[in-house]
């Protein structure tokens, strides 16, 4: 599993960071971007759906890698 | 000074924020609303919109083109020739639009972005502790007066490096700009000739102008865009945004969430027994009782779902209206602090969401971690004397509250 953000949507609301800050962080302006090209490892993967559903905009979406 | 206007009969074409009824309990209104009419329309404050579903919220939030933020807060008096004009506006970066409001915006995020709001964790928490010293031993207090209210005053007044023992000027300020929209045009200019907030500032400026010191006053005063430092007019304007937009919000959160714990036992008790379900609950309770509706004034003639939304009407932002749509939140007026899936618009949505929210979401969970620890258990003691606040941010202004 990848996450991926999605900078054009994305406006800072953090929620992503605070659910799941090993697999986001954010930038000095508080926009988020994914950690480690976005692998989810198995552990964090209930995380990364956390983080998809609890973002506003829905700025944040997963990528099944085979 | 304030002129009561008439009862609201039908909330479909006559509704007004200010009604009591709104005010005590704005809930089902919004619900029947939803149903009937999602965009109602009222001829109050010279013709006004209100979308109350989430979808049509956020579209309004998103749309820049046919929505103008140069005034958000819904008064009888639309923004004059005397104000700064679209895209800059009284306030910047809330009262500005695209492209000037990314500039404007962008300066002041890092002060807002989470690493910098952790490093007033501590201050807060000792403000907190220190609050609640002061009523230490006492079985009856007010969770709003003398407890919620000093929170976000005294930290926005530490970022701006204001003195501290000017917490009551702002409050009065505050409470002009944001509730007296009953206000007269006439009173109205009558209090802006005096000038007194802007005097106000003008000499903090002029402090920190001769003295610079490591805070947000100066920080501004530092700041550039395109090489060039920021209008005097800007600098006032975003301190002004800064005050009146990260107290009385924030009051409001940290308010709705201990009235809602003082009447809810089970929710108290959880809470308590469970601390790590913190930051998931204040999600829920930021949901639940959202303070913020925001407004815009409609730039161009158009229509919205049918509306024909004339250039100059004002446009009610209801997010607290959003956050209980039960088409995106199930069991929506229930409140669940364990609601795993939460993409509530609190904070707003789109370009303007709310600068500060990381600093309210902080203290909002600081404010509830040292209540709880040191008051684990409570209740309302006169449930009849919860005051809301009138106007576009709902709280509890007094909370007759039980130390059990």
């Amino acid at each position: 599993m990848r996450v991926q953000v999605d900078g054009e949507k994305c406006q800072g609301h953090n929620r992503c960071y605070a659910i799941a800050p090993e697999l986001f962080d954010v930038d000095e302006l508080g926009f988020a971007f994914a950690l480690h090209d976005g692998a989810v490892p198995a552990e964090l993967e209930e995380k990364a759906r956390m983080a998809v559903a609890n973002c506003p905009e829905f700025a944040i979406s997963i990528v099944e890698t085979p | 000074m304030t002129a009561r206007r008439p009862p609201v009969t039908d909330w479909a074409t006559d509704f007004d924020h200010t009604d009591p009824q709104w005010v005590a309990d704005p809930y089902p209104i919004w619900e029947a609303l939803r149903t009937t009419c999602p965009v109602a329309h009222s001829d109050r404050y010279g013709g006004t919109w209100l979308p109350v579903r989430h979808d049509d919220v956020a579209a309004v939030a998103y749309d820049t083109e046919h929505f103008t933020s140069r005034s958000v807060v819904v008064s009888e008096v639309r923004p004059g020739s005397n104000d700064l004009p679209a895209p800059i506006g009284v306030a910047p970066p809330i009262t500005s639009d695209p492209p000037f409001h990314a500039m404007a915006r962008r300066l002041l995020l890092p002060a807002f972005a989470p690493k910098a709001v952790e490093a007033l964790e501590p201050f807060t928490r000792e403000l907190c502790r220190e609050l609640l010293d002061a009523i230490e031993g006492r079985d009856q207090v007010d969770a709003a007066v003398d407890y919620a209210r000093h929170i976000p005053l005294r930290v926005i007044v530490k970022m701006l490096g204001f003195p501290q023992e000017d917490a009551d000027v702002f409050r009065r300020f505050i409470r002009m700009v944001l509730e007296d929209v009953d206000m007269s045009p006439e009173d109205r200019q009558a209090v802006e000739d005096e000038r007194e907030l802007e005097h106000y500032i003008d000499a903090r400026i002029a402090e920190h102008q001769a003295e610079p010191q490591d805070d947000l006053t100066s920080f501004l005063l530092d700041a550039e865009i395109d090489g060039q430092k920021l209008e005097p007019d800007h600098v006032r304007g975003t301190m002004v945004l800064l005050m009146i937009a990260g107290i009385d919000t924030t009051w409001s959160a940290i308010g709705a969430s201990l009235w809602h714990l003082a009447r809810t036992p089970q929710d108290r008790k959880r809470l308590a027994a469970e601390p790590a379900l913190m930051p998931t609950a204040v999600e829920e309770l930021l949901r639940a009782y959202a303070p913020v509706t925001m407004a815009r004034l409609v730039a161009k003639d158009f229509d919205f779902h049918g509306c024909p939304m004339k250039e100059g009407d004002w446009l009610l932002l209801p997010f607290p209206a959003a956050n209980r749509d039960p088409e995106v939140f199930p069991d929506a007026d229930q409140v669940l602090l364990d609601r795993v899936e939460n993409r509530h618009g609190a904070f707003g949505l789109g370009i303007h969401r709310c600068i500060g929210s990381n600093l309210a979401r902080m203290e909002l969970r600081v404010a509830l971690e040292e209540w709880m620890l040191r008051y684990p258990d409570f209740e309302l003691s006169d449930p009849a004397a919860v005051a809301w606040s009138a106007g576009q941010v709902r709280g509890p202004r007094t909370i007759p509250t039980r130390i059990l």
